[in-house]
């Protein structure tokens, strides 16, 4: 609780609006996760976190250490260029391995073949 | 003023992550299969990352970031690595 008394209230709102907002959408898609009827389904709703959770929640941080710091501070780009990149691949390495264990089972409900 | 805002948002916003880091780790023990505990994994790891930063933002330290940096690699690294076993029973052949 030591930040808040620093900052102008402008900032502090749009800090607080960028928080709360990028928290919505870690839950939104961690409910999804919870309730989603398969694992093809519950591939997709994770992403809201990763994408739009992320970005606004680094760009909170970016905008309060740049006022408090009276410096430009970029290094939560970091995190979000890299959660940006690394998503995708996962969780596209996932669902084939996913769907090669379906197939390997049999399961009727995937498609046995690429074409 | 501002800084009860702020305040107030924080202590929302952690609540909303801590709610997401439950229903992961319900998916987490619940499955039902190998590829949805991963999944569940995968979740948790970024919501704990989420929640690091925003304890940076509350304490005002750098030493969040790096820790949540750290999580965001690492995480990577053991999602692949898990999908790798979960498709072909080993991870480095």
């Amino acid at each position: 609780m030591t930040i808040g008394a620093e900052l102008p209230a402008w900032a502090a709102i749009a800090v607080a609006v960028l928080v709360l907002a990028g928290a919505a959408m870690a839950l939104v898609g961690a409910i999804g996760l919870l309730r989603f009827g398969s694992f093809y389904d519950r591939l997709h709703p994770p992403t809201l976190g990763t994408s739009a959770g992320t970005v606004l929640i680094c760009a909170a941080s970016i905008l309060c250490f740049s006022v408090l710091g009276t410096r430009l501070s970029v290094h939560e780009m970091l995190i979000v260029l890299f959660m940006t990149v690394t998503t995708p691949v996962t969780f596209m390495l996932l669902a084939r391995a996913a769907l090669y264990r379906d197939r390997i089972e049999g399961n009727p409900d995937v498609p046995q073949s690429d074409g | 003023m501002s800084a009860q805002i702020l305040a107030v948002a924080l202590i929302l916003g952690q609540l909303m992550l801590g709610a997401s880091l439950l229903c992961a780790t319900y998916r987490l023990m619940a499955g039902p299969r190998a590829q949805d505990r991963v999944l569940g994994l995968d979740s948790l790891y970024v919501n704990a990352m989420l929640m690091l930063l925003l304890f940076g933002i509350r304490t005002g330290k750098t030493v969040y970031f790096e820790a949540a940096l750290i999580i965001a690699i690492l995480g990577f690294t053991a999602t692949m690595a898990l999908a790798k076993f979960l498709m072909r029973g080993e991870v480095i052949e």
